[in-house]
């Protein structure tokens, strides 16, 4: 079986070549030949339980399933025989005498599958006049609306929870008639993965929640686009009907998100009609917002940026990673034509220590990971922060790939995983102790203490034949980025491995390639920490996407001019900002995303923009036109793009670290902060998902987290309302005791609201109970 | 032959009596013609007027927002906003005929699986301003509770024939 010969079958008289082992389904897909199934699905394995792919083969006395048979030389298959026209239509008379006939109220009524093969496969009339079966309801959470009397048993959302999602949220409890499928006890599915069982229940037994009843099938137009949030750059198809973004699904593109959508990229488009959306103009006059025309507040921010610009120096530029290619590179052109070279992307990153030009990115393709043998992710929540990425991981997990961490705090990870957690500072240690016991030099002026635990990564490192070190969110976050870069660089040299970054958000190589990145200018720390006179924002919410709120919002308030082009009014950006230009949000523009793995993606605008609001590039071109800098008439964003993938396409090289130099900045006397951004608070768009802030990871987010230790020093137990101080600021929350964090550390989200007023996300904290 | 034939014809003007006889048929038939408005003439119970929603005996309004009638509409002239209501059914929020678009057909009533719209005997209406063309839902429901009767009783009489 295992041999791969080329054989000949026979399907409906006609001769087809395939693989010996293939099933058969697959051979008649590959070959357009339909065979109505529900069960199958060739991403889960096989269950063969619903009986629809029935077909006849010759010599075989009974129809036999072809979603779990394997083809056979000779093999003469018949889809529409007598025989497997009688097992097809008997099977559909069974699954429909339980299955409501409540197509006109139910959502997936003009994309259901059992309505399709019913209408090719069925009966025109049912036999069955007995009582029908009723199923109580799950509450499944804010995303997934359940109808559960639909379901037909297929087990597909079962099997993606078992094999995919590697959370075992749903199972079938009961037998024969008596079999329904829900949550073992009543519980939410939690899994981030989660929305992708609404694609894969071929009835409308789960639907989506935000979507439930608001529009059907046939009114939408689907639109191909990019997801804004993490840094894979799914491929999504975004469904739009007058005007308007009703709902998102994944395009299927193996090379990226293969089929799946996170929860986050699925449902973040809520956010586009968020009530916070600016939509007219806005200018600050004795600390009052007035709409404006648009002319009046161009020409206001263009007159307040060239004052400014009397010193170039003054000028920084702070830009989203989540800003389109297009964006990004006016926003730059704009700053250099002001003459400063201060403008940055990385807004959650506290050490500039190292070797800045280095692009970080993945060092090798998406699809690649799932075929490593061993990783090293340092500082990572890979599975909230890149869910698909995590997915690939997964997968080489699986296939027994040994992945290893090196984190501030433990996670709950759906694949199997060594984990070292300790401190920050104690992360830098562990790394260096790796390094040493893979007979690198780390270059660190302490000792370090090399055990076993150590050398057993070490040694998985080494032995692995493709070996990956990552970066995660969590390592750019920390005070000592550059030192554990050079330490992951020297392991990665050590054991022959490859090093990369995992990039924050949707363009934050896509940034780094066209050279947001400040050699010899100011950085987005810098800028802060010496505040300028003047800024401009693009798309950047200073109380929520910067590693130090508390510097940023003091720095942008005492400036004298603050342009910020951005979608959503914040009462943060609210205070620091003289002008407000409203740019259109996701799925409102045309722009382009670097992804992870340097894949340079587009996507045209779906709908109109909100109000007055318009493309942040044309805002931009016209802000320079009026600011008289050269080389901005540009009429489209595809002439923009042009001109940047003449220069910069193909800039990827692999990245490259300078040494792990520099004095260890994370080790503090007191409690450090864990400032993790949690999933649902990575960006201004999903911050104002109303459904994904009701979920779990949302809800998790909104506490402090100690362990045991922790909290009995500080005198503190769990439930207790405390306030979190750091520096001047302050944040009131509510205590978790939580085994998953280290000894010495306060798990404080950032992002999150009420964190706005606090430092930088790992630095050092105090706890006080209120 | 034919050329002899054809002057004779003409010569009589054999057309032209043939012409008045149907007239002098006609002339001494009984009259059909209806004294419109004081006389009124039969409606079939199939006849497709004015647009009305229904409602359940219990006052509960029948439409469910299946959007058969909008998909189905060849004019386009319906259109359907819809979201869970409170009680978590579906409903519809917003649901408008535009009557200047509307060719009567019939396909709405005939769609619907809950004989929620239908088309009533009403013939005599007339707007005298812009968006007076418009039935929304309230206007719907309004004539549908108006009507209701004889909306029941027409339907039970095309019954056997759907």
């Amino acid at each position: 079986m295992s041999e791969e010969k080329t054989i000949t079958i026979e399907v409906d008289g006609q001769s087809l070549e395939t693989k010996s082992g293939t099933l058969l389904i697959d051979v008649t897909d590959a070959a357009g030949i339909n065979i109505p199934r529900f069960c199958y699905h060739n991403k889960l394995s096989i269950a063969a339980s619903c009986r629809m792919c029935l077909v006849e083969v010759a010599k075989v006395p009974k129809p036999i399933p072809a979603c779990a048979t394997q083809v056979m030389d000779g093999m003469v298959v018949q889809t529409r025989s007598p025989m497997a026209i009688a097992a097809q239509k008997a099977t559909m008379e069974f699954l429909l005498i339980n299955h409501p006939l409540d197509c006109p109220v139910c959502d997936q009524g003009g994309e259901c599958e059992l309505q399709d093969v019913a209408m090719g496969y069925g009966s025109d009339a049912t036999r069955f006049v007995e009582g029908k079966r009723v199923v109580p309801e799950n509450n499944l959470g804010s995303l997934i609306a359940t109808d559960m009397t639909r379901c037909i048993h297929c087990t597909r959302c079962v099997r993606f929870g078992d094999e995919i999602a590697g959370m075992r949220e749903m199972g079938a409890t009961g037998r024969g008639e008596h079999m329904t499928i829900g949550t073992f006890v009543a519980r939410n599915v939690n899994s981030e993965l989660s929305g992708n069982v609404i694609d894969l229940c071929p009835v409308g037994a789960l639907t989506s929640k935000p979507f439930q009843y608001r529009a059907r099938a046939w009114e939408l137009t689907r639109h191909t686009a990019i997801a804004p949030h993490d840094s894979v750059g799914s491929n999504i198809q975004v469904h739009t009907r007058r005007n308007e973004v009703m709902r998102v699904h994944p395009e299927s593109n193996n090379a990226i998100n293969e089929i799946w959508l996170s929860d986050r990229d699925r449902f973040s488009y809520e956010g586009i009609k968020s009530e916070d959306r600016l939509t007219q103009p806005l200018i600050k006059k004795d600390d009052k917002w007035s709409e404006v025309s648009w002319e009046e507040a161009l020409e206001a921010a263009a007159s307040g940026l060239k004052e400014v610009a009397a010193d170039p120096e003054q000028i920084g530029t702070l830009v989203s990673p989540t800003a389109t290619l297009e964006e990004i590179a006016l926003a730059q052109k704009l700053t250099v034509g002001l003459g400063s070279q201060n403008i940055d992307y990385r807004l959650r990153q506290e050490d500039f220590r190292g070797n800045s030009t280095a692009i970080p990115w993945l060092g090798q393709s998406i699809a690649s990971l799932e075929s490593i043998d061993s990783a090293l992710l340092i500082g990572s929540n890979i599975r909230k922060d890149q869910p698909l990425l995590a997915h690939r991981m997964r997968k080489a997990a699986l296939k027994g790939a040994k992945i290893q961490f090196v984190n501030p705090l433990q996670l709950d990870l759906h694949f199997d995983a060594a984990q070292m957690v300790s401190d920050p500072a104690g992360m830098v240690h562990n790394l260096a102790a790796i390094a040493e016991a893979t007979g690198g030099l780390h270059y660190l002026t302490e000792q370090v203490d090399v055990g076993e635990e150590h050398k057993a990564i070490a040694k998985e490192l080494k032995n692995a034949e493709s070996a990956v070190i990552l970066l995660g969110n969590m390592a750019q976050s920390h005070p000592d980025y550059t030192i554990l870069c050079g330490l992951a660089s020297v392991i990665a040299k050590a054991t022959d491995s490859s090093v990369g970054v995992i990039p924050m958000a949707a363009n934050s190589v896509g940034a780094a390639v066209i050279g947001v990145i400040p050699d010899h200018a100011l950085n987005a720390l810098t800028m802060l920490e010496s505040p300028r006179k003047g800024y401009l924002l693009l798309g950047v919410e200073p109380g929520r996407d910067t590693n130090n709120p508390a510097l940023a919002r003091s720095a942008l308030n005492n400036a004298e001019c603050v342009v910020a082009v951005t979608a959503y009014r914040s009462p943060c950006l609210e205070e620091a900002a003289n002008i407000m230009l409203p740019m259109s949000a996701f799925s409102e523009t045309s722009g382009s995303f670097v992804n992870a793995e340097g894949t340079w993606q587009s996507f045209a605008g779906t709908t109109t923009s909100a109000g007055e609001s318009r493309p942040g590039w044309k805002v931009l071109r016209v802000l320079g036109n009026l600011l008289d800098i050269e080389g901005f008439d540009y009429s489209s964003s595809e002439e923009i793009l042009n001109e940047l993938k003449e220069s910069y396409c193909g800039n990827l090289k692999v990245t490259s670290f300078g040494a792990a130099k520099g004095k260890i900045r994370s080790a503090v006397t007191g409690l450090i902060r864990i400032g993790e951004t949690p999933i649902y608070a990575s960006d201004a768009l999903v911050r104002r998902a109303a459904s994904l802030q009701k979920t779990k990871d949302a809800r998790d987010a909104t506490v402090a987290r100690v362990n045991s230790s922790v909290a009995t020093a500080a005198g503190l137990s769990d439930g207790d309302k405390i306030a979190v101080v750091q520096g001047e600021g302050r944040a009131k929350m509510v205590l978790k005791v939580d085994a998953y964090i280290p000894d010495g550390c306060v798990w404080v989200p950032a992002g999150v609201p009420g964190s706005e007023s606090l430092g930088d996300q790992f630095g050092e904290i105090s706890l006080e109970k209120v | 032959m034919k050329v002899f034939i054809d002057y004779i014809r003409s010569l009589f003007l054999l057309e032209l009596l043939k012409g008045l006889q149907l007239t002098g048929r006609y002339l001494c038939s009984k009259k059909f013609t209806l004294q419109y408005p004081e006389e009124r003439a039969p409606l079939s119970p199939r006849f497709r007027g004015l647009h009305a929603q229904r409602r359940y005996d219990s006052g509960e309004e029948r439409c469910i927002a299946c959007k058969l009638c909008e998909a189905t509409c060849p004019a386009l002239a319906i259109t359907i906003e819809a979201a869970p209501r409170e009680d978590g059914s579906r409903r519809t929020t917003r649901y408008e005929i535009d009557l200047f678009k509307c060719i009567f057909c019939g396909y709405c009533e005939e769609s619907c699986p809950v004989d929620a719209i239908v088309e009533s005997r009403v013939y005599e209406y007339c707007f005298e301003n812009r968006g007076e063309n418009i039935m929304t839902k309230e206007k719907l429901l309004a004539h549908g509770d108006k009507y209701e009767v004889q909306l029941a009783k027409d339907l039970e009489a095309q019954a056997p024939y759907r």
